[in-house]
């Protein structure tokens, strides 16, 4: 995670006029700054806005960040428009395209947003609003410092009088732009805007049926195609029956695509037809021969069986070690051991990765849903053989994402795709191209001891988690060979583990193995990526502790964070105060311990902290006698900082994120000979509404820190909330996800 | 084959496969996208319209099936957006991504010409069907009883008021 950038001295904005009346703001920051200050040659530019007020005082906001659900073509205009003083109803707002020259940071990820544009965006809105007020005083004689406004107008109470913003948005293109750091913000007891509720922009949109994602983009003389990739993930195309597939009805092209170009794509077999549906029927008659790869050798069972291999062994490395665990182990009064796993996950967005992209005279235009849209460019440019600059990038609505749109495969097949056909071509994948094709959540295993002494006061902690390595492994290393021994190797992406979740540094004798094992699949960031899998883990395995101690287990936890926790140089991150509150206040929201319950109901609490967000969870589950599971209800306390910038949303991303949670109760992806065996939503079952609970009761903790992010850290929390209710309603100690292993199902 | 039935209160007429789902007869064939691919299989329900004011996964529907009916889709739910369910959906934010909405929309409407007062359970059963991985589900439910609550003369028929269906 990157430190919160403000703007300084160095920033300094541009404005233009309107035709017809009114200005253009925009901020600009050179991106050899950003670099100096270290945020890494991969790194994003900071945000920019952008802002223009027509002579009737209609004022637009560019929404600048990609829209995937989570509520920022809403929350950042907002963010400028309180600052500029704006009546919400005259404030409208357009999606910008991709031009970091403009905007900076153009992505959506990590929980980021609000962070990284509370204080700039506001300032943003201060900036014009100051300009506008100079333009008055020009005009009326009089000292700036005299001005105020109301929304939308400016007003001089001295000599009575007052003006919209539109009638003096021309003579404000002409305002010098203040320095940012000369502006003062608003006291957060003036909002107006900020700490609404206010909708989202495109509702209407979305249920009128009028076109806005981006598989509704239409380009004239348009194309539709699908691309078959290997079932081998990795593997290539070598031959196929491309001339049977070429008679077919309305197709048009039918080609292999020998080799990836970067960017996780891949080859494939691409088949371009009039509609979709041709194109998908005609995959249907398709023969190829792939070169499978070493990917073929990934299985699942075999990858269990050399977990617990490996978990025999000694360690590969050791990521933390605090005091002495062998000696505190050797002298607990009792100890619990535990092995947990969990498995590979899809994202699953209800809209299959999909890109539209017309390439004519060495210029491409792409429409692209992606979380990173800058990070596909110079991809395709070299691909292509063009320029950064020959490439323009519109960010149409994102149907879900929940990390997979992170990454850009499907973009960059569909250029490549769009200029060898000479025509504009849409490339959507089928639910089966998605599922089988994921960037997955991977798998993981955990085998770890923990030691009570006699007052039954946790003394040791010890974690061996065994994951994934990317490196190409000595023969036959996969899925099921011998475990790969020797020096770290690189991990595969997201399967690694920080050494810092709780309760490091509240166990005085605390350490975190890591072995790897080699894998082919891909794997990558899944909403509240790391989180969403260790989360069930530490909080089950604390559970177990408290259990094994005798004590409750909300307190249980309340005890180890009155501790002196262990000094960490530097990173730190986890506030206990912080935590602490929101699991006393999550205790009082769902009366823990209070209520009593029906025969077969039971609560279960868990918390974690993650993207700067703290978040304690409740959930009370029933179990029937054929072990079928009702979550009656989830509790739910957050802190994300002093100010909730829409609580509307904000209620809405917590009830996303406790679902999605609990989704993953009964998912998982399984590999067999390199192949996904789960295809569709009936072998990848996600949550159902009559599966949901009815009611989520979700509160926040105002802190005095600033506001972060709410997308995802709400989400994990919830799973290890309700396998530890099941284990208080049944005995059972779910160890391992899904549930399903256990017999367990929904009701 | 040509087909000829009455889409949003229009007669209309393709000339395709007799086995080409209505989904993509609307979406390519047509150019309505506000009916949505999710799953092709019958899964997701982001695909739901209405046939002879019943509500069908346009994907798993061969367009030969719907000659001489009456189809509504999202876009002729109403005139302009102001069904009740369209309008408890604003209202409430029921959106996040939105994707699957307007198959909600569809699967709610047809719900509520067959009852007209939902209870949680009824409304567990007919939107059992229709996925939404943002997890919007408790809006859903109370977007429904929302608009239930604000048709003063009840909710319209899920059809509009131009289909053969509603006359």
């Amino acid at each position: 995670m990157s430190p919160t950038i403000t703007l300084d001295r160095r920033d300094f904005l541009r404005v233009t006029a309107l035709a017809g009346g009114g200005f253009v703001l925009a901020t600009y920051l050179e991106p050899l700054d950003l670099l100096a200050q270290g945020r890494g040659n991969s790194a994003p530019l900071e945000p920019n806005a952008f802002v223009a007020i027509d002579a009737g005082g209609i004022v637009t906001i560019t929404a600048k960040n990609p829209e995937i659900g989570q509520g920022v073509k809403v929350m950042l205009p907002m963010l400028i428009a309180e600052e500029l003083d704006v009546a919400w109803r005259d404030v409208r707002i357009v999606q910008a395209d991709l031009d970091p020259s403009k905007y900076g940071q153009q992505s959506a990820g990590g929980s980021r947003a609000t962070p990284s544009n509370w204080t700039p965006m506001r300032q943003i809105g201060g900036a014009a609003r100051q300009m506008l007020i100079m333009a008055a005083a020009q005009s009326w004689g009089v000292p700036a410092s005299e001005i105020t406004t109301t929304p939308g107008r400016l007003v001089h109470a001295a000599s009575n009088r007052s003006a919209g913003y539109g009638e003096f948005a021309s003579a404000a293109a002409r305002v010098t732009p203040p320095a940012f750091d000369s502006l003062t913000l608003k006291d957060p007891k003036d909002y107006r805007i900020i700490g609404t509720s206010i909708a989202g922009v495109d509702n209407h949109k979305i249920v009128t049926g009028q076109a806005l994602f981006g598989s509704d983009v239409t380009v004239p003389g348009m194309l539709h195609g699908v691309y078959q990739r290997c079932p081998v993930i990795g593997g290539k195309a070598v031959s196929a029956n491309l001339d049977a597939i070429r008679a077919m009805p309305g197709i048009r092209h039918a080609f292999i695509v020998p080799e990836g170009v970067g960017g996780g794509s891949m080859s494939g077999v691409a088949i371009v037809a009039d509609s979709w549906w041709y194109a998908e029927s005609a995959r249907k008659k398709l023969t190829v021969t792939w070169d499978n790869g070493p990917t073929a050798a990934d299985s699942t069972a075999g990858f269990d069986t050399m977990a617990a291999t490996m978990a025999t062994q000694a360690p590969q490395s050791t990521s933390r070690a605090d005091g002495d665990v062998d000696a505190a182990l050797a002298g607990a009064a009792r100890t619990v051991e535990g092995a947990y796993a969990y498995p590979f996950l899809a994202h699953a967005p209800m809209e299959p990765p999909n890109a539209t992209a017309s390439f004519k005279d060495g210029k491409l235009e792409l429409w692209a849903g992606t979380q990173q849209p800058g990070g596909v460019v110079n991809t395709i440019a070299n691909a292509l053989g063009i320029t950064a600059a020959d490439i323009t990038v519109h960010l149409p609505r994102m149907g879900g994402s929940f990390g997979r749109r992170l990454y850009n495969d499907y973009v960059i097949e569909t250029a490549l795709i769009a200029k060898t056909v000479g025509a504009p071509v849409q490339i959507r994948w089928s639910r089966e191209d998605e599922m089988r094709n994921e960037v997955f959540r991977p798998a993981g295993y955990h085998y770890l001891k923990g030691g009570l002494d006699a007052s039954g006061s946790l003394v040791a902690w010890r974690n061996h988690f065994i994951s994934f390595s990317n490196e190409a492994p000595p023969a036959a290393g996969r899925g099921g060979g011998p475990p790969q021994q020797g020096p770290a190797v690189r991990p595969a992406p997201s399967s690694t583990l920080s050494g810092s979740e709780f309760p490091a540094r509240f166990v005085p004798n605390f350490a975190t193995h890591v072995s790897m094992m080699p894998l082919g699949v891909t794997t990558g960031a899944h909403r509240a990526p790391g989180s969403c899998a260790i989360s069930f883990v530490m909080q089950s395995f604390l559970d177990e502790l408290a259990d094994a101690a005798g004590k409750d287990p909300l307190q249980f936890r309340l005890d180890l964070m009155a501790r002196t926790p262990v000094p960490e140089g530097g990173r730190g991150g986890f506030d206990a105060e912080r935590m602490t509150a929101v699991l006393k206040a999550v205790a009082s929201s769902s009366g823990w311990g209070t209520r009593p319950l029906p025969e077969g109901s039971a609560m279960g609490v868990a918390f974690h902290f993650s993207h700067s967000g703290y978040f304690a969870e409740v959930a009370e589950v029933n179990v029937d006698a054929n072990k079928r599971i009702k979550v009656n209800k989830v509790w739910v306390v957050g802190d994300i900082g002093r100010q909730i910038v829409n609580p509307l949303n904000a209620e809405s991303q917590v009830h996303s994120a406790v679902n999605d949670g609990l989704s993953q109760l009964m998912l998982e992806i399984t590999v067999d000979g390199g192949r996904v065996v789960q295809g569709n939503f009936d072998t990848y079952p996600v949550l159902r509404m009559r599966q949901a609970p009815p009611e989520v009761d979700v509160r926040f903790v105002l802190s005095d820190n600033d506001p972060t992010g709410l997308g995802e850290p709400a989400l994990p929390p919830v799973i290890p909330a309700v396998t530890n209710a099941l284990f208080r309603a049944t005995g059972t100690r779910v160890r391992s996800l899904p549930l399903t292993k256990h017999g367990f199902s929904w009701r | 084959m040509a087909v000829t039935f009455t889409l949003n209160g229009k007669s209309t007429t393709v000339d395709v496969p007799a086995e080409m789902p209505l989904l993509w007869v609307l979406r390519d064939v047509l150019n309505l996208h506000g009916t949505k691919f999710g799953c092709g299989v019958g899964q997701c329900g982001a695909c739901t319209v209405h046939l002879r004011g019943r509500a069908v996964r346009s994907c798993q529907t061969p367009v030969a099936n719907v000659d001489g009916a009456a189809v509504t889709t999202i876009e002729g739910l109403s005139a302009d957006g102001t069904h009740p369910l369209q309008q408890a959906w604003k209202k409430l934010d029921v959106p996040e991504c939105g994707y699957c909405q307007a198959g909600q929309i569809m699967a709610a409407a047809a719900l509520l010409t067959t009852r007209p007062n939902p209870s949680d359970t009824d409304i567990d059963a007919a939107m059992n069907t229709n996925l939404c991985r943002c997890g919007t589900y408790v809006r859903i439910r109370q977007g429904i009883h929302d608009a239930v609550r604000s048709s003063s003369n009840g909710v319209p028929s899920a059809t509009t008021p131009t289909t053969e269906d509603s006359k």
